[in-house]
């Protein structure tokens, strides 16, 4: 046969697909890299581990924020406690001694507190790079707790210490507590199909958007329709390499996942490939309308980073976006990530059939043709 | 004949640069012309008008007869151009990159492997664009232009950047297909050599406008000296004091070294010998050849192409 087959989409799909899988870097960071952080996560929010928190205790020196009598700074109620309480650590030159509280909890992990001694100053600064999350002294003649009331952490161990303070320290020993570990219900069920959207928005952005920018500024384009090739099947042909390339890297996620944590699918598989394949579409669309004019890597940094990180910090790849203002909801479930994760997690987790992801899909695939069609309209070729 | 290309009146300017400023010619069937002049001239710029990639402010340009203008699918078939600096597809190899700009054309794996013969890469047909050599890069750049036998080759500086003896493959490679196809070619360059070795024409230009344009033989012929001495000094002298003389010397500022242009070198030779000896001056050098582009664009703007 010595004729070339002849489809000119063919060929460049071939050509696109194997100058990204013949850099092994792509392996790695297409393939590796999302099963390294799926194992990390998984593995930090599924097993039980000590929850160890620092607390400095305020002494030598005055509060500068307290504007009370000065009744003694050596936080001596505190000390005193911690020695008949604590047990001490052993210290070198250079840090301060400590002791030490163990909350023994066998359901929901130990907490350790340790207390070390420290000037305002100093304690300011580990609290800055966050070492520490609470602050105790008695400038006031009674124990005062410093921290910030809007972080969460802060607050639970607030809560714990004042329960050892008060000596009124609760533990889920006595409660009867049945941990969820059904399929379905862990973090790493909800965590998985985020990472899957994640990979798909990041593949497409970054590899098209990025590597059509980089094309354009090396003149490859400007090459290219100097012959009779079709813009069109240019930009189709893109597209499903990135298809192609991420539904590799989903599937070596799913395999990964479902071997080690044993994550299942439980609602429609042709369910989950409408919402798979409207998602690439979607940011397939995008990549290809931010990357349509600019020939400059930086400009293309930008917009791509402009793009991806609202999404990243709003869509709930990692934690639910429900934690955010009531009015922001509506708007955060219109972006294509949320559609995306929120797809693939009814789906997974939700058991959603084909018709429940009918219309997230629909709303990707409108997404995905009029950034396309738009893109393609103001694309620059040379 | 109908011209290949007729360039009329064409103006063309990027923001305060007038990088094209009212320029006319025309190519005929066959013909090889160079557009040689210094960086900056205005050469990539009228090429890529001919290339159909900008649009000229004012003029006309008709490639093999037609406006780009709604024909861009008819003459993209129809010529082959090699741009001043193209990366392909790092990770495909030579023979790859060739079968997916022949898919472009509809053009059968033969073709594919008579371009490896022609451009010399058969060794390296399975080797990544990325560990091709510059010249062997600008080869397969070639030889892409000529893989769908374009009537027009459009080459802008083919060889710029290149060493001496990957430059003279791409020569040998532009010669033998001027001696066995009626393609006609035009090339921008500032090689002087690279002009006089692959073009019938040649048209100077700079500042955006043609000083010159004609055959070699013309433009050196139309000039009053065919003949040039450059000399050095054993050491450097004052270039002002000297008894008169007939002859325009363009001395090197500083470093005892100058040229002169002769038009009689017989009876004009011995005249010179004769001036320096009067003027007490010693020569360490003294090399007579005939005239260049170089000189002439020299004569013309003060500087050198290659400037």
């Amino acid at each position: 046969m010595n004729r070339i087959r002849h489809n000119q989409l063919i060929q460049l799909i071939s050509a696109q697909f194997k100058d990204i899988i013949r850099h092994p870097a792509v392996i790695f960071w297409g393939i590796i890299f999302p099963i390294l952080m799926s194992l990390g996560l998984g593995i930090a929010f599924t097993r039980k581990s000590d929850i160890v928190r620092q607390v400095a205790v305020i002494g030598q020196e005055q509060n500068p924020s307290s504007a009370g009598p000065s009744s003694g700074t050596d936080s001596r109620m505190i000390m005193d406690f911690l020695r008949h309480h604590a047990e001490k650590m052993e210290s070198n030159d250079t840090v301060s001694p400590a002791h030490r509280i163990t909350l023994k909890d066998d359901k929901l992990g130990n907490t350790i507190f340790v207390f070390r001694q420290a000037t305002w100053h100093q304690a300011m600064s580990l609290l800055k790079r966050g070492n520490l999350s609470v602050i105790m002294d008695e400038s006031r003649g009674e124990i005062q707790y410093h921290f910030d009331p809007l972080n969460p952490d802060a607050q639970f161990t607030y809560y714990k210490l004042s329960g050892i303070f008060n000596e009124t320290a609760v533990t889920a020993s006595t409660d009867v507590i049945l941990p969820l570990t059904v399929s379905g219900t862990r973090y790493i069920d909800f965590l998985v199909p985020g990472l899957m959207a994640m990979g798909i928005m990041m593949s497409c952005m970054w590899g098209m958007s990025y590597g059509t920018i980089d094309k354009r500024s090396k003149k490859l384009l400007r090459r290219m329709v100097a012959t009779p090739m079709k813009k069109s099947y240019f930009l189709i042909a893109l597209m499903m390499v990135r298809i192609l390339m991420n539904a590799i890297e989903a599937s070596l996620l799913f395999l990964f996942a479902w071997l080690v944590f044993h994550v299942t699918i439980q609602g429609s598989l042709l369910g989950l490939l409408i919402i798979f394949l409207s998602g690439n579409i979607a940011f397939g669309g995008i990549a290809i309308f931010v990357s349509s004019r600019t020939d400059n890597t930086e400009i293309g940094n930008g917009l791509v980073n402009a793009v991806v990180m609202p999404m990243m910090v709003l869509s709930g790849i990692f934690f639910s976006y429900h934690n955010f203002p009531d009015w922001s909801i509506p708007v955060i479930q219109k972006l294509p990530l949320t559609l995306l994760a929120d797809g693939l997690r009814g789906v997974f987790i939700e058991g959603a059939g084909f018709t429940d992801v009918l219309a997230p899909t629909a709303a990707m695939l409108t997404i995905g043709v009029v950034f396309f069609s738009a893109g393609l309209k103001v694309f620059k070729w040379h | 004949m109908n011209p290949v290309i007729e360039v009329k009146g064409v103006y063309k300017s990027f923001k305060n640069v007038q990088a094209v400023n009212g320029v006319d010619f025309e190519i005929i069937k066959g013909q090889s012309v160079a557009l040689l002049g210094p960086n900056g001239a205005g050469k990539t710029t009228l090429m890529e008008m001919i290339e159909g990639i900008q649009k000229p402010d004012a003029g006309e340009i008709f490639v093999l007869g037609r406006k780009w203008k709604g024909n861009e699918d008819t003459l993209h078939q129809q010529i082959g151009l090699s741009l001043q600096e193209t990366h392909f597809l790092d990770r495909l190899s030579v023979r790859e990159t060739l079968v997916l700009f022949a898919s472009f054309y509809c053009l059968d794996r033969r073709r594919v492997d008579e371009i490896i013969q022609l451009i010399d890469l058969a060794e390296k047909s399975r080797s990544y664009v990325a560990n091709l050599s510059g010249g062997q890069r600008q080869r397969l750049a070639i030889g892409i232009a000529l893989l769908n036998h374009p009537k027009l080759l459009l080459l802008d500086e083919p060889t710029t950047g290149l060493d001496p003896n990957a430059r003279r493959e791409i020569w040998s490679i532009l010669l033998r297909l001027k001696q066995q196809s009626q393609t006609s070619l035009i090339l921008t360059t500032h090689y002087m050599e690279e002009a006089e070795q692959l073009c019938d024409r040649i048209i100077i230009i700079d500042h955006g406008r043609i000083l010159k344009k004609g055959t070699l033989s013309q433009l050196l012929e139309a000039e009053n000296g065919p003949k040039i001495i450059e000399f050095s000094l054993e050491a450097p002298a004052e270039t002002n004091g000297f008894a008169p003389s007939r002859f325009q010397i363009q001395w090197a500022a500083g470093q005892g070294k100058g040229s002169v242009i002769l038009s009689d070198i017989e009876t004009e030779l011995p005249e010179f010998i004769e001036f320096i000896s009067i003027n007490k001056l010693r020569l360490k050098t003294l090399e007579c050849r005939r005239k260049t582009l170089d000189d002439l664009f020299i004569e013309m703007t003060g500087r050198r192409l290659d400037d």
